[in-house]
């Protein structure tokens, strides 16, 4: 009788601690952002892990990349397999890790990785941090990124308040996220246990425009000190040693966009690192007139982001130097890779006319990110 | 290291775990190491305080003991009448005395300087204008953790020695334990040598019942203080940062709020303190019986910090009352006043004192002062009025039951609350001005238009903080008759269950992380 009440008591026990388990992954899959409506680029860094296949050059980055570089017009265009790994004002200890966690996948022919995120040597805003994190899957890349990315008593360059993150809270997001518990959405319910896709092999689609005229940009604002912080570089060296140990072509790019501007002295020392390394750099800001953009119709937020026009030439511009200058391969006539591709393909066409129709009846986008 | 955040919570599952492991000879060692590390995670540049405090107590009842020692030595050497050995006796026992007040002034001069030194000097200089620049002379040290309470036991140990109540200590690391056990460094309670000593030095075995309940009291520790405390305190700071804006009904909240947040705070950190003590083996005193409960305010401080009221009546009222200068001054009382008057006189005089000494024990500003010789004024009043109220009660009928006894519990809540007000504001002019317009502010209607949303808690917070209270007030009542304890005695699946329940009500509702400030008990920074 007593054996059998113990036996009881011990299975109780750990019903309720099994339980209490079970309630924690919901109480979690329900309170984390899903970034499924309003603002997407939460959603952008896991979609990665769905991929099937290899890819043969990867773009790193921050938001040069994901609105700049279409995968699928690469792939159209030239055959070219890619995958844009960026996400807002992504650090470049983000794409650092992002990218050692991609090679311990795969080893593709190139890796591009723009060069904007250089002026940041320190954590910026917890927002930005969690965008390009959360969506890692836990591994050793993201404690380390975890680690290199945390505010730590610095002020967030949003809000200005001291931050203090906790890097148990990005093993257990809910200790980050469980304050949403009451202002959960029916999003919240409904991709509790899986996301829409909402870029394309990376790539954040927008077919409206809003653009500026070099004219209405404000005046430059002189900085004191221009010079590339240590922590940046470090990582841009070590970026080098990770491409180089990989057998992997390292290029250097620099997106078109009027803002933020993009200094001169930034510009000399990227082309200087880039000459003492051996590496290619693209600068398609310089070359954004000859590849016949128009920051009037080619962008969707005034200088900042190029929208399909605008992204569409400058994969063309880039496509061009991948295939002819390192010889990635055109695997179009690949048919595993083509069947995969015309799926991705048709998403990326079903969008843009998505995207059209929504212009044409409201004359502005509200979905797809346009909003939020 | 909060007691809320992740290092703690690491650091006790550690320490738990390596002490269970440890032999029974190894653990007192292990819970004076961790105690330092404890202690030294706040500030560790105040270690020498302690250090300090530690000796002066040891070396204290050594000393007061040695003078016992000696003095029963010459009494019992040599042949003496029964008045020269009553005589003998007086004059060691004054030797012994002196020797326990000077222990008492070294540990309490610590407290002083460190907690009251910038207060008396602001003050005087305020009276005396002696300098232009007073910040300049500030200590600007920050507390050592715990140093009200680990300083009060400290003299209750050698108090307790001089009055023979046990014997001075030989080991200087037990009192080094006794002092710094660092559960009681957070806030209390209280305890006194002869119930802690021997405990900490030979903890007792923890079976499943002791661990299974000592785990259920952590959780329900934590889920008073993330989900109500660190809650509701959104809504208390921005009623009291703006006190002239928040009037009326805003300060009546203001009362009902800090209430839920003062109780859940303290209660829920002496849960987490005793429930873990309990898991090392050493059991602490109950520092709450249900306090709002209470139909009196005297009541109150019986059921409210226990600990502190005890210590208080045992080291301080009874001596005070019964002190010879007090007994003179009785004398004079009753040949110029009454012999009424002098039979309350020395029970007036100490009470004040305690009450300010109380109150000053809490902070080193007028606003605890205030708050002290408020709750004094409402006891001596009500001490005076309960013949009227006797006298009633044989008239009408009217018991303490019923819904007189309800009118009671309530009254008792909402004077004690309006008291609490002193430490909300922080200033006694405006808790005066803010707890008067209560009754002169007739804005009664922003409890209904939506004013109350604007504090920095949402329709939900409210909606948590009601089930909160409701589940608090339903627990409360449970243990009324018979404790909780005994009342699950045995059931160890049901305390784990619900030690589980909690945790995650607490990890899902729990006011914390970023948007949240980490913060500390109240009755920590007292």
């Amino acid at each position: 009788m007593e054996k059998k009440k113990r036996i009881r008591t011990a299975a109780i026990i750990i019903a309720a601690i099994l339980v209490s388990l079970c309630l924690l992954d919901i109480a979690t899959r329900l309170c984390v952002p899903k970034y499924m409506s309003g603002a997407l680029d939460g959603a952008f860094i896991a979609e990665y892990y769905d991929e099937k296949l290899p890819h043969d050059v990867l773009f790193v980055g921050d938001c040069e990349v994901f609105s700049n570089i279409s995968p699928v017009a690469l792939w159209r265009e030239y055959g070219i397999t890619s995958f844009v790994r960026g996400s807002a004002q992504q650090l470049i200890w983000q794409s650092y890790y992002l990218l050692e966690e991609m090679l311990a996948h795969e080893t593709p022919k190139a890796v591009v990785f723009n060069v904007l995120s250089l002026k940041y040597n320190e954590p910026q805003k917890e927002a930005y941090n969690r965008i390009a994190l959360d969506g890692m899957k836990l591994s050793r890349y993201k404690l380390a990124a975890v680690e290199a990315s945390m505010l730590q008593g610095q002020r967030d360059a949003d809000t200005g308040e001291v931050v203090n993150e906790s890097f148990l809270s990005y093993v257990f997001p809910l200790l980050r996220y469980h304050s949403r518990w009451s202002s959960l959405t029916s999003d919240d319910v409904k991709y509790m246990y899986g996301r829409d896709k909402v870029t394309h092999n990376g790539y954040y689609m927008r077919v409206d425009a809003n653009g500026v005229s070099p004219d209405e940009l404000p005046a430059v604002r002189p900085l004191d000190d221009y010079t590339f912080g240590s922590t940046a570089t470090e990582y841009l060296d070590k970026m080098v040693t990770l491409c180089e140990s990989h057998g992997v072509e390292l290029i250097l790019m620099k997106a078109p966009s009027l803002v933020p501007h993009w200094y001169d002295e930034y510009e000399a020392q990227v082309e200087a690192y880039a000459s003492a390394h051996g590496l290619r750099y693209i600068n398609v800001l310089a070359a954004a007139n000859d590849i016949g953009i128009d920051y009037e119709t080619d962008t969707f937020d005034r200088g900042m982001h190029m929208n399909l026009s605008g992204a569409e030439k400058v994969t063309s511009y880039v496509g061009g130097i991948l295939s002819d200058e390192f010889g990635i391969p055109d695997r179009r006539g690949d048919e595993e890779y083509a069947s995969v591709w015309a799926e991705k393909e048709k998403f990326y066409d079903d969008m843009i006319a998505a995207q059209q129709k929504e212009l044409a009846e409201l004359g502005h986008l509200v979905h797809f990110g346009a909003v939020g | 290291m909060l007691y809320t955040s992740a290092e703690f919570i690491i650091f006790a599952a550690v320490l738990l775990a390596v002490y269970h492991t440890l032999p029974r000879v190894c653990k007192p060692y292990l819970l004076l190491l961790s105690s330092v590390i404890f202690f030294a995670s706040y500030a560790w540049y105040n270690l020498p305080f302690l250090i300090f405090t530690v000796l002066v107590t040891y070396a204290g009842g050594i000393a007061v003991a040695k003078v016992y020692e000696r003095g029963e030595g010459e009494i019992s050497s040599g042949e003496f009448d029964r008045e020269t050995k009553k005589e003998m006796r007086r004059r060691v026992k004054r030797r012994a005395k002196l020797v326990m007040a000077l222990t008492v002034t070294a540990d309490i001069a610590v407290l002083a300087v460190l907690k009251y030194y910038n207060f008396a000097l602001h003050n005087a200089n305020a009276l005396l204008h002696f300098t232009k620049n007073e910040s300049d002379l500030f200590i600007t040290l920050a507390l050592p953790l715990g140093i009200s309470f680990y300083t009060f036991m400290c003299v209750g140990y050698v108090v307790d020695v001089f009055r023979k109540k046990y014997s001075a200590e030989r080991n200087i690391l037990k009192v080094a334990l006794f002092a710094a056990y660092f559960p009681q460094l957070v806030q209390g309670p209280f305890s006194r040598y002869d119930e802690t000593g021997a405990q900490l030095w030979s903890p007792s075995d923890v079976g499943a019942d002791a661990l299974s309940w000592a785990f259920l009291r952590i959780a329900w520790g934590y889920f008073k203080k993330l989900v109500l405390a660190d809650r509701v305190a959104v809504a208390v700071n921005a009623l009291a940062g703006d006190a002239d804006a928040y009037r009326g009904a805003y300060a009546l909240a203001a009362v009902v709020l800090y209430s839920i947040r003062i109780y859940a705070d303290f209660t829920g950190g002496i849960d987490i303190t005793i429930g873990l003590s309990e898991a090392l083996g050493v059991k602490l005193r109950e520092n709450f019986i249900r306090p709002y409960f209470s139909k009196s305010i005297a009541e109150y401080w019986r059921r409210w910090h226990i600990s502190l009221g005890e210590w208080f009546r045992e080291y301080l009222f009874y001596p005070l009352s019964i002190a010879g200068p007090v007994g003179k001054a009785s004398k004079w009382v009753k040949k110029h006043v009454g012999a009424g008057a002098a039979k309350r006189f020395p029970v007036y005089v100490a009470t004040v004192i305690v009450w300010f000494v109380t109150g000053i024990w809490h902070g080193a500003a007028w606003n605890f002062i205030a708050w002290g010789m408020a709750n004094c004024v409402v006891i001596l009043i009500s001490q005076e009025l309960s013949p009227l109220y006797e006298k009633f009660h044989a008239k009408t009928g009217i018991g303490e039951g019923g819904a007189w006894g309800a009118f009671m519990i309530v009254r008792t809540y909402f004077l004690m609350s309006m008291i609490r007000m002193f430490d909300v504001y922080a200033d006694v002019g405006k808790t005066f001005s803010a707890v008067g317009s209560i009754f002169t502010t007739f804005n009664y209607g922003v409890f209904f238009d939506g004013s109350m949303l604007t504090l920095g808690l949402t329709g939900a917070d409210y909606a948590l903080l009601a089930v909160g209270c409701a589940v608090i007030f339903a627990v409360s009542v449970l243990g009324g008759k018979k404790s909780l304890r005994e009342r699950t005695s045995g059931r160890y699946a049901l305390r784990v269950s619900l030690s589980c329940l909690l945790a995650v009500a607490t990890l899902v509702f729990g006011a914390y992380g970023i948007g949240y400030d980490a913060s500390q008990f109240i009755y920590n920074q007292f």
